[in-house]
């Protein structure tokens, strides 16, 4: 973005709506090449989203882009139009989420925390998309978030942990009686 | 409770991202820092001219190195670093000049028109130039060369005739390993109406770092006021000093909040990474495999600065013969200067370098005597109560054999080798040393409260994301039977904990804790204990009762917090005392040593190069596992961290610890539990021990599989590719 000779001054501006967490917001002058974490957090007052790279490949600001997990900092936020972008902060209403946050918890995954937010973006965007993901998928869905705290697989663990435990719920929504029995607090393991 | 699983504390404000690190603390008036840096790594600063930064619409302020006192540097052993560059740069990324501004754009474009004009120098990357190179720096370039000489050559046996002698030669290659912190060093500094500064910053060491902020502002202590805040993650070292302080002096320049947060890329360049090593070894044996010497030259690449390069050396001395009974070792072991970055302390800092080496060696011997690898580990294993060629006589636990050998029996993986692979096994066995060494007074306090049935506890100690902060409820859910402590960290209130790492905290935090725990329920159970007519000691205090040792008194916990309202006590814990290494490299240097053993099976396609990790085995001298949970995360960690360092972490690169694919879960074949005299519920630190085996058994995987030397790291596919 910065560099020698770079005319902040000349830089097109431009004000457009960002639909974020399901509210039309108003980003005003703002330079067109921003990226969407930086909008984010320093426009819209969301620090839920992390900034670890600047480049995507330390998944921490990664956020729901039409329910897909992106990283943030590559998508240039004045592009997004009628797309609607969810971050942590409206994630965590969804109880969904909560699963996955609680799973992330139990496994030892959630230790500086600084990459958490993004893991539970791609974890619930993967979760959603797919009923019972296989290991590659998690995996896979998983890769792009490194951790030196923890290593890869307690959040592996924990994705796999919380896929399983919402299986009963889906089931038992199609069923007439309730003969299969809802997840306990504890899980079902 | 100790020896129990227990859900961190934070870990829900984490998951659900209201957790807040430095990059998210905001202030009104907040100013943004973008510092200038040296794009050379050794050059003349003819002159510095901020004009250009001025004319910026939305800059508030420019510092160079004429706006602190003089000499103003930094540095925790010997401060020779300076805040800003003065007059030279000595490593490409040294700042020379910080900018403050309204907008962060507007930093960055005021950082780009600060104009610095520079007379670029020779530069030494290599760390063999330092010894005939000039000197880098007016202290000179060897930080620190330790000859180390212990025992005396083994020519002849015992009846008179000459040893039969295998010989093995290697020279080895360990690169820098990046931190990677998951949150770049960042601080917020806000000018107080007294003329001081509070800094908002995630240090692990609060109290050095403020006092060096202090020393380089020419301000007193007192005056300096840091308050740790969240840590993004910390593999050994965190926060760079210099940035602190230049935030803190942008804030007293204009009088508003200043906050900078590194970019990765220059996060990448400010050092504090592990030093890179180059290592030359000779090992001696007799026909039967007895090691009869090992002599090595050990250079260290320190970087531009001190730094800790000191310590590490300190530390790796001991470590290079690896954890064997020796009977002569002369080993030379510098830390020198070069033109890059200034290394750190990251986990194993020292040991992991050696232990590739050493370990190499010993594969190499077992080739030559047509022996089994392990086999001969075994027959050379340090046990308790043998020396270290540092002279020291190991008195704690010393499991090297029972972890090798819980690794080597452990079943193989159960996966035949995928189609068209070769698979290779390796072994290796480290060693550490813990907590600070060579006559480092170290201690940490605690205070606990007791208020009502809800305990508070108040350490120095700072949680960097180890999870130390479960250990300090388990502790008090253990003596006082409270399992929801609130911790708090004391920043610089309390006198200093150290920073985290080298098992400081598990040792001398939780034994400060333990203690102070232990005074109030020794205070509250007197009363209990005086209505039966015995003394407290007879009393147990588990799962929510008060139970007697015969089980004829059965109460609920709250009988002790009845008659008491408030009760605050303070713990303290000091290390074992050590001394100084002298100058033949002896002496009693260390208070504790913890070792670990790792087998790693690989797959690897000869065609294309490439590496499948498929099995990592681990046997951990833990002392006592305090959080089964906790111990596992910590050794996935490591486990992690150290098959970056052999297959996909490059300096140059931005990020790149393994992912998902990279590295299997770890199988733990043992935890050993032979609890380490004087530590608290004889448990030792895990982290550091844990990562130190785990590069070169992924290398003696590797050639295990290859027959190849690789005789550095990373091991990249077109090194590994064999006909």
């Amino acid at each position: 973005m910065s560099g020698p000779g770079f005319d902040f001054d000349a830089a097109p501006t431009t004000s457009y709506v960002l639909r974020v967490n399901g509210e039309a917001r108003l980003i005003e002058n703002a330079w067109i090449g921003e990226n969407l974490l930086y909008v984010l957090r320093e426009r819209l007052g969301l620090p839920g989203a992390k900034d670890g790279c600047g480049q995507g490949v330390c998944g921490t600001c990664t956020v729901h882009l039409d329910g897909v997990a992106v990283s943030a900092c590559l998508v240039a936020a004045a592009t997004l139009g009628d797309r609607e972008v969810r971050t942590i902060e409206d994630l965590d209403n969804d109880p969904e989420t909560a699963g996955v946050q609680r799973a992330l918890v139990e496994s030892g995954a959630v230790q500086c925390g600084y990459c958490v937010p993004g893991v539970v973006a791609s974890a619930c965007a993967l979760l959603a998309r797919s009923s019972e993901p296989g290991e590659v998928e998690i995996r896979r869905a998983l890769d792009g978030h490194p951790c030196r705290c923890a290593g890869p697989h307690p959040m592996v663990d924990a994705v796999r942990t919380a896929a399983r435990r919402r299986a009963p719920r889906e089931t038992h929504s199609t069923m007439m009686f309730n003969v299969i029995a809802p997840p306990a607090a504890g899980g079902t393991e | 409770m100790i020896g129990e699983s227990a859900p961190r504390p934070d870990g829900d404000a984490k998951a659900r991202g209201r957790f807040s690190y430095t990059g998210d603390l905001w202030a009104p008036g907040l100013l943004w820092c973008v510092l200038v840096r040296s794009p050379y790594r050794h050059a003349r600063i003819l002159d510095v001219d901020p004009a250009g930064a001025y004319a910026v619409p939305g800059v508030r302020g420019v510092v160079t190195a004429a706006d602190l006192p003089p000499g103003a540097c930094h540095g925790v052993i010997v401060a020779d670093r300076p805040v800003l560059a003065d007059g030279v740069v000595r490593f490409a990324g040294e700042a020379v000049a910080a900018v403050a501004a309204e907008t962060l754009h507007a930093a960055r474009a005021g950082a780009a028109a600060v104009l610095v004009s520079y007379q670029p120098l020779e530069a030494a990357s290599d760390p063999e130039h330092a010894f005939a190179g000039p000197p880098l720096h007016p202290d000179g370039n060897v930080l620190r060369h330790i000859a180390l000489r212990h025992g005396r050559p083994v020519k002849l046996r015992r009846d008179g005739t000459p040893v039969d002698e295998v010989v093995v030669e290697g020279l080895y290659e360990v690169p820098a390993q990046y931190q990677a912190n998951p949150a770049t060093d960042a601080a917020l500094a806000l000018p107080s109406p007294d003329g001081g500064v509070e800094l908002h910053v995630a240090s692990p060491y609060p109290h050095a770092d403020r006092d060096q902020v202090a020393e380089c502002l020419g301000l007193p202590a007192g005056m300096v006021r840091l308050m740790p805040t969240g840590a993004g993650g910390s593999a050994g070292t965190r926060e760079d000093v210099g940035l602190t302080a230049v935030v803190a002096l942008l804030a007293l320049r204009t009088g508003r909040p200043v906050k900078a947060v590194l970019e990765r890329d220059e996060s990448l360049s400010v050092g504090g990474h592990r030093h890179a090593a180059r290592m030359k070894y000779t090992h001696r044996a007799d026909r039967d495999g007895r090691l009869l010497g090992v002599e090595a030259q050990i250079i260290l690449d320190g970087g531009a600065y001190a730094g800790v390069s000191a310590e590490v050396i300190g530390r790796l001395i001991g470590c290079a013969a690896g954890p064997y009974m020796v009977p002569y070792a002369a080993v030379d072991a510098w830390a020198v200067r070069t033109n890059n970055p200034p290394a750190g302390a990251m986990r194993g800092p020292g040991a992991v370098q050696v232990c590739f080496a050493h370990e190499a060696q010993m594969d190499k011997l077992a080739d030559a005597l047509g022996m089994d690898p392990v086999e001969l580990r075994l027959r050379n294993a340090l046990s308790s109560g043998t020396m270290l060629t540092t002279g020291q006589v190991l008195d704690g636990p010393v499991p090297v054999g029972a972890a090798l050998r819980a690794v080597a029996e452990a079943a193989p993986p159960a996966a035949p080798p995928a189609p068209g692979t070769l698979r290779g096994t390796g072994y290796a066995v480290g060693l550490m040393p813990l907590l600070g060494i060579e006559g480092a007074d170290e201690s940490s306090t605690a205070t606990v409260r007791l208020d009502g049935g809800v305990v508070t506890v108040t350490c120095a100690a700072v949680e960097v994301g180890q999870g130390f902060v479960t250990l300090v409820r388990q502790i008090v859910d253990e003596v006082l039977g409270v399992p929801d402590a609130i911790v708090l960290q004391a920043g610089t209130a309390l006198p200093t904990a150290g920073a985290p790492g080298v098992g400081r905290h598990t040792w001398l935090t939780a034994g400060a804790v333990e203690q102070a725990a232990r005074e109030i329920r020794e205070r509250l159970l007197a009363p209990v204990a005086a209505r039966y007519g015995m003394t407290a000691r007879l009393l147990d205090v588990r799962d929510g009762r008060i139970k007697s040792y015969d089980g004829l008194i059965d109460l609920s916990v709250d009988a002790m917090y009845e008659d008491t309202a408030t009760v605050t006590t303070a713990g303290a814990c000091r290390a074992p005392s050590t001394e100084p290494l002298d100058d033949a490299g002896q002496g009693n240097a260390y208070p504790a040593v913890a070792f670990s053993a790792c087998r790693v099976v690989v797959d690897l396609d000869p065609e294309l190069g490439t590496i499948r990790v498929v099995d990592v085995t681990g046997a951990y001298d833990a002392g006592r596992v305090l959080d089964p949970g906790q111990a596992r995360v910590r050794v996935e960690s490591s486990v992690a961290m150290g098959v970056g360092l052999a297959l996909t972490e490059d300096i140059e690169s931005v990020w790149s610890p393994p992912g998902t694919w990279d590295v299997p879960a770890v199988r733990v074949a043992a935890w050993i539990e032979e609890p380490q005299p004087g530590a608290p519920f004889g448990a030792k630190g895990l982290g550091d021990a844990a990562v130190v085996p785990v590069p070169a058994a992924v290398a003696a995987a590797v050639r295990d599989a290859t027959g190849l030397e690789l005789p550095r790291l990373p091991l990249r596919p077109r090194d590994v590719v064999v006909e």
